[in-house]
């Protein structure tokens, strides 16, 4: 067997400062949730990249399947109303 | 901080430095990528705190020796490190147990340090405190996995207890050179640390399923500069550049 079908797969994800998303920076393997975030601890947070780390296992990720880009996407590619483009901003509000 | 007290920074400065070498020869070498980073990163917080012990000795010491002259520049038996730091490393069980000892040790004795009354002394502590808390956390768990693991990583775990287990005892062993600093409250008593070094050391072995060894002949000696076979091999090799290319920098 090799290691990787012994040693579970888990996503981390950082949260690099106050008031921002945990966002995901990679993956590791791990043998539990505890070894999980000390491995993400040593992996990806050493010149100071967060305040926070979540691990969830990879095979908890219930994912989109590729094929169906096509009609889970391609309906909102001409509906550009939908993007907050047609207003006029103000002078005095600057850069939004 | 007088000078005399010098000989027992030092020695504390040598037990980091000589594990943290120790562990840094893990690196590349380790059984999985992720331990392969975990262990660099304790290796260079132990060398970390050396750096600043070292720095601190030569001052106070003021015959011009900085942490490049202490760390490289002496012999053998004026390393004064404790004899389980220069242990060669066996195999990843017989590893992470030293550095749990270790970890676990240290952790009381920067606990103990941040009130020292002196204040240089105190802040190194309120440092390595963290980082010997996070050691000790990270190792204890690998102990705990191994030991309660598979029959292979149990049957290595106890053998790591037995080979491990003289080595422990040297950790409360007053150091000759350290009376005056802890009759001063500049460094801790060891001996006063050995009741909370155990709990903590039964506590993770009964998770573990692994049974303390009591009552082993004590080695002693590295706090004398009386080391083992294998400090002269160690030091062959974290001395060379040094000895070769005298105050060299990169």
């Amino acid at each position: 067997m090799s290691e990787a079908e012994e040693i579970p797969l888990w996503e981390v994800f950082i949260r690099p400062r106050n008031g921002l998303a945990h966002r995901h920076c990679g993956s590791l393997h791990a043998a539990d949730a505890e070894m999980a975030l000390q491995a993400a601890r040593d992996v990806y947070t050493r010149r100071g990249e967060g305040l926070s780390v979540w691990v969830i296992p990879s095979a908890e990720i219930v994912a989109s399947d590729p094929q169906d880009r096509g009609v889970l996407f391609d309906p909102a590619d001409d509906k550009i109303y939908r993007h907050p483009s047609f207003y006029n901003i103000p002078d005095d509000v600057g850069h939004m | 901080m007088p000078a005399a007290w010098v000989a027992a920074l030092i020695g504390l400065a040598d037990d980091h430095l000589i594990l943290g070498h120790r562990l840094s020869e893990w690196c590349g070498h380790a059984p999985m990528l992720e331990e392969d980073l975990a262990m660099p990163n304790i290796a260079l917080d132990l060398i970390g705190q050396a750096r600043g012990l070292y720095t601190y000795a030569g001052d106070l010491e003021g015959a011009g020796r900085d942490e490049d002259a202490l760390a490289f520049g002496r012999l053998e038996r004026a390393y004064r490190n404790l004899l389980i730091c220069e242990l060669p490393n066996g195999d990843f069980a017989h590893t992470m147990l030293r550095q749990f000892y270790f970890a676990s040790f240290m952790q009381l004795f920067w606990q103990e340090t941040e009130s020292s009354t002196d204040a240089t002394l105190a802040a190194i502590a309120a440092k390595a405190v963290k980082e010997a808390q996070y050691h000790r956390r990270h190792c204890a768990e690998w102990v705990i996995r191994l030991g309660d693991g598979t029959d292979e990583s149990a049957r290595r775990m106890a053998e790591a207890v037995t080979l491990l287990a003289p080595y422990t005892g040297e950790f409360f062993m007053a150091d000759p050179e350290a009376g005056g600093a802890v009759a001063a409250g500049v460094l801790p008593d060891t001996k006063a640390l050995q009741p909370a070094w155990q709990a903590d050391i039964e506590q993770v072995f009964a998770a573990a399923k692994l049974v303390l060894r009591e009552n082993v002949y004590a080695q002693k000696g590295g706090r004398r500069g009386l080391h083992t076979e294998a400090m002269g091999h160690l030091l062959a090799q974290l001395q060379f550049m040094q000895r070769s290319f005298p105050d060299m920098t990169w």
